[in-house]
């Protein structure tokens, strides 16, 4: 089937494959009537034999074999010698079937199964390893095997290690090798009491790889090690908070209509579900085990015990690296609550631990305080009468927030919270990494080296600062990705990808940059001077990602209008979210919008001139909940939800969107989907909807 | 941009359907469903299923059932789970799901489980993360997935997970792009593709694409036109397939056609077969080729066939 040049048979070849055709049939007839007739004799065990040499993957000849041994077994009763005997002749055939084809399944499972009864000596098979290692050093059968016969046989995991060793240095492009390696150093990195120290491995397994891609940059093998050393690297440590909504030293005042305000007005504007206020936990990592017995919060207006905890990112599993409690503020007077401090305690008991076994175990304390309002104007009433304006900058207004705004000030109370993390081996290594990194770079203008000081940089200004994640090299990253997209254009994307993630994150770094893209929105005929709405503006960024929004959470209005995404993965945790802006991207289906189904504050949605409908492929269909992917708590009762003479047939993954949301403002025009039929399904599975594309429906 | 001989790989397909005589024939004679399964999904693709006749193909099928529930690579041959999720998809092609004893055939999976979530190919005890694949993808069509323990079957596939992002066929396997695919296909029909390291195996996947604009199986291989199935599904269902070359891959798929007699090989200048026509054709898809229908990437049916099964009538 593989690597066969194509050409036409020749009369002559044709005849005689005619033959050899005919030879094989009346062999596999025969064999199939001895299998069918359970006849086991030795001409039967022949014939099945000779079929196996040719034509080793005859799956059911295999089959026949086992089923003759089991019977012929039988009939020698215990006689030691003559069992012995019946298994050697296995293993016999199985060699040559591999001589035939030495990646044949079934020859290699029947060849475990043989050593698998215990009547057959291990002796040869580490030798029959070394012929085929030396005939492919990549024939994973091979390996796989081995790995079956030195548990069998018992072989300690330094021998093995050796092993590897010894083939990368005969062949560093042995990829195979280097993966067993991995395998078996992960093993032992697991077994701790050993008294081998995580750096001293890493640092060996460094010199090591670098050996291996100085040697040969264009070589893979390499590659993919080292990435492995570095995520082990940067992942050694427990796992870290890095921001809570609310924030610690934070001051709110909710006004009882669900405005939350700073000490000195509002902090961003728009009221937001009184019933669900949101308890934000974002970790550096993935972690587990965050509930009310492990995170405490001590408030009088409301139990800890009635908490609830909720993995966010991702949001069906049960290790995220965000996680949301939602507590009832509905029932409070807020018109005269005097400031209530509520403290929000976790790693203070064993419990919560990240995906690489690390526990959060030093102490964090957050403590915030909400106060009732009593609001004489209810401001919001009225803006929900209103239209919000997407596209008008004459709306928007960018000279107010100054560093004495107030969401200047909540922002600054974010920021003094984050101590500098400490030095360590860690950060050490991996200093070392890019000076080396930086000289083979001044030797060979090459893609690896270019990726890996990319990687290494980035991850240094995470380890140093992984709090603050202040970016001091995130030009020199920016660079770099620049070159790759130029040294290597067909995974342009990719680098682009990369580059969103760096520049997001540089732009969202400091207080100072955020604030340059914080805007205050003066569209609402009927608001007050006092009452100004605080828009992050993230437009016209060529942005093809988003990434980490820790620093975000208090976000209720965002505009990520003019970029290139096609993927909103992280808006799940923006939980204030009202106001969404994602006019003009690269939005190719409804299932990208999963996100926004936990956003149960979001109001005003703009998703128009993306490219819904354009595409036959969906690429986010299985990180979707759906039906097709079995997943999520959606009762599917087919047409049963639907409102009359609604059809579902192209429309279930808006529908699973947007049925739970209750959106008041939706544009959705220069979609291919956004036909009148599309239009008009919305409407009525949108019960609150009031305008669609600018058209009020009322 | 080289022709799409459609027309020709219609012939070549139908024209192998009624082959049975000659060596090639023969010698897969164990593994005609899922040759049928190859052959008659790309002919779906093409739109035109309806070349062939039904009732034949379906009532040849059946006779490849055994009691077990199972079925064989061909009649006479002894069950296995490869040919019985063949079976299982042919007839979700024919829409004839419904000629199947459907508790039957999920028993003769969920027995195939074993304790540590894994499953066996067959009674003989082969254990391959393929294998999890084909009885979660095969149940799911037959939509059983309550017979077998979904959350073994998914902590065994986490554990043949790697460093590299990728997946192998045991625990402690070397990635490969059809281990990944199944793996991946897996999570994906069990919501549970959290378990992915996107970006990781993304990166991975893509740096599969060689400068030709193919795609190999793994690092340091030849390109072959059959992974433009198995490392691009799985860069679709993980939503990373931007981050390769698309147009690339499709020249070279082209470039891998017989447009004269019809079929694909898995490089240019090679012999043609139905198992790298079928996996030509569906990259193709994949890659919203003109004229190719939309192929889901976990089931590996065609997306109609597929909402059919989930959103029927």
């Amino acid at each position: 089937m593989h690597g066969r040049p194509r050409k036409a048979p020749k009369p002559e070849d044709s005849a005689a494959l005619a033959a050899k055709s005919q030879k094989l049939r009346s062999l596999q007839s025969q064999f199939l009537s001895f299998h069918h007739g359970c006849t086991y004799s030795k001409e039967a065990l022949e014939t099945s034999a000779k079929l196996l040499e040719i034509n080793p993957e005859n799956y059911t000849a295999w089959n026949y074999r086992k089923l003759a041994v089991e019977h012929n077994v039988n009939e020698c009763g215990t006689d030691p010698d003559s069992i012995k005997s019946i298994f050697d002749e296995e293993l016999r055939v199985v060699e040559n079937a591999l001589r035939q084809n030495f990646k044949s399944y079934g020859a290699w499972h029947h060849r475990k199964w043989v050593l698998s009864k215990g009547h057959s000596s291990m002796n040869r098979e580490l030798m029959l390893l070394d012929v085929f290692q030396k005939l492919d050093s990549r024939n994973f059968h091979a390996w796989n095997y081995r790995r079956f016969v030195t548990t069998l046989m018992n072989r300690s995991l330094e021998d093995e290690l050796k092993y590897t060793e010894n083939m990368i240095e005969i062949n560093f492009s042995n990829y195979s090798a280097w993966h067993n390696r991995s395998i078996l150093l992960s093993k032992q990195l697991k077994e701790k009491d050993k008294g081998l120290s995580f750096q001293d491995v890493l640092s060996k397994e460094y010199n090591f790889v670098r050996d291996a891609l100085f040697t040969d940059p264009d070589d893979q093998s390499g590659w993919f090690y080292h990435l492995w050393l570095l995520e082990q690297t940067i992942q050694c440590e427990a796992p870290l908070l890095l921001s809570s909504w609310p924030a610690n030293g934070a001051d709110l005042i909710i006004s009882g209509n669900g405005c939350i305000h700073a000490a000195t007005g509002l902090l961003s504007g728009l009221p937001i579900d009184l019933k669900r206020f949101p308890l934000i936990l974002y970790f550096n990592q993935s972690v587990e085990g965050i509930d009310s017995s492990t995170v405490n919060v001590e408030a009088e207006i409301y139990s800890n015990k009635d908490l609830t905890w909720k993995p966010l990112s991702p949001r069906n599993s049960c290790t995220s690296r965000v996680w949301v409690a939602y507590t009832d503020l509905s029932g409070i007077d807020l018109s005269s609550l005097s400031p209530q401090r509520i403290r929000v305690r976790l790693g203070h008991c064993a419990g919560i631990m990240s995906s690489n076994g690390f526990h959060l175990n030093k102490p964090v304390n957050i403590e915030y305080s909400i106060a009732g309002k009593y609001i004489e104007i209810e401001p919001s009433e009225r803006q929900e009468n209103e239209i919000f304006s997407w596209t008008d900058d004459d709306s928007y207004n960018s000279g107010e927030l100054d560093e004495s705004s107030p969401i200047a000030l909540y922002m600054q109370a974010v920021e003094d919270n984050h101590e500098a993390a400490a030095s360590g081996w860690h950060i050490d290594i991996v200093t070392e990494e890019i000076n080396h990194f930086r000289d083979l770079l001044t030797i060979a203008d090459c893609k690896i080296g270019k990726l890996t000081l990319a990687r290494l940089l980035i991850a240094r200004d995470g380890m140093i600062s992984p709090l603050r994640n202040k970016m001091a090299h995130s030009e020199e990253v920016l660079d770099l990705y620049r070159d790759l997209i130029k040294l290597d254009p067909p995974h342009s994307k990719f680098y682009k990808d990369q580059s969103s993630l760096v520049l997001l994150q540089q732009l969202i770094s400091s207080r100072k940059a955020l604030l340059k893209y914080c805007f205050s929105y003066k569209g609402f005929k009927s608001s007050q001077s006092v009452d100004s709405l605080v828009c992050l503006r993230l437009n016209n960024l060529s942005l093809s990602r988003v990434g980490s929004f820790e620093k975000l959470l208090w976000v209720q209005f965002l505009d990520l209008s003019d970029n290139e995404l096609h993927s909103i993965e992280g808006l799940e945790a923006l939980q204030l979210l009202s106001c969404l802006n994602l006019r003009n991207n690269k939005i190719a289906s409804f299932s990208a919008l999963e996100p926004l189904r936990s956003l149960k504050s979001l109001r005003a949605l703009n998703i128009s001139y993306n490219e819904i409908g354009s595409h036959p492929v969906d690429t986010r269909r299985y990180l979707f909940t759906s039906p097709i992917s079995h997943s999520g708590d959606i009762s599917w009762k087919r047409d049963e939800d639907l409102p009359d003479g609604v059809s579902m047939e192209n429309y279930w993954e808006a529908f699973i969107v947007f049925k739970d949301l209750d959106l008041v403002q939706m544009d959705i025009a220069g979609n291919p989907v956004a036909d009148e039929k599309f239009q008009s399904f919305l409407v009525k599975i949108s019960p609150a909807l009031k305008w669609l594309d600018g058209q009020n429906l009322h | 941009m080289g022709e799409f001989a459609a027309d020709r790989h219609v012939k070549y397909i139908l024209s192998v359907e009624k082959r049975k005589d000659d060596f090639e024939s023969v010698v897969m004679e164990h593994l005609r469903l899922n040759g049928a399964y190859w052959g008659l999904t790309t002919l779906d693709l093409l739109g035109k299923l309806d070349a062939v006749d039904a009732d034949e193909v379906i009532s040849w099928i059946m006779q490849c059932q055994h009691e077990s529930g199972g079925f064989g690579g061909n009649i006479g041959h002894d069950p296995h789970i490869l040919y019985t999720l063949s079976a299982v998809q042919v007839l979700a092609l024919f829409d004839k799901l419904n000629v199947l004893d459907v508790n039957k055939v999920a028993s003769y999976i969920s027995s195939l489980q074993n304790e540590d979530g894994s499953f066996s190919g067959d009674m003989w005890g082969e254990v391959d993360t393929r294998f999890s694949y084909i009885a979660i993808c095969c149940i799911s069509i037959l939509q059983r997935l309550d017979s077998i323990n979904v959350e073994r079957a998914v902590n065994y596939i986490v554990s043949c997970k790697n460093v590299d992002g990728g997946f192998g066929c045991t625990p402690g396997g070397e990635s490969h792009a059809g281990q990944i695919f199944c793996c991946v296909g897996a999570l994906a029909i069990t919501g549970s593709l959290h378990h992915v390291d996107k970006d990781l195996l993304g990166w991975w996947l893509c740096e599969r694409q060689v400068k030709s604009g193919g795609l190999n199986g793994r690092p340091e291989k030849l390109p072959d036109v059959c992974y433009s199935w198995w490392v691009l599904s799985s860069l679709t269902m993980i939503d990373r397939v931007d981050w390769i070359d698309g147009q690339k891959l499709v020249k070279f798929i082209l470039e891998c056609q017989d447009t004269e007699n019809g079929g694909i090989s898995d490089r240019p200048d090679d012999a043609v077969d139905i198992y790298h026509t079928y996996f030509g054709v569906a990259g193709l898809s994949l890659l919203e080729f003109p004229g190719v229908k939309a192929i889901d990437p976990a089931y590996a049916l065609p997306v109609d066939v597929v909402n059919r099964i989930f959103f029927g009538r």
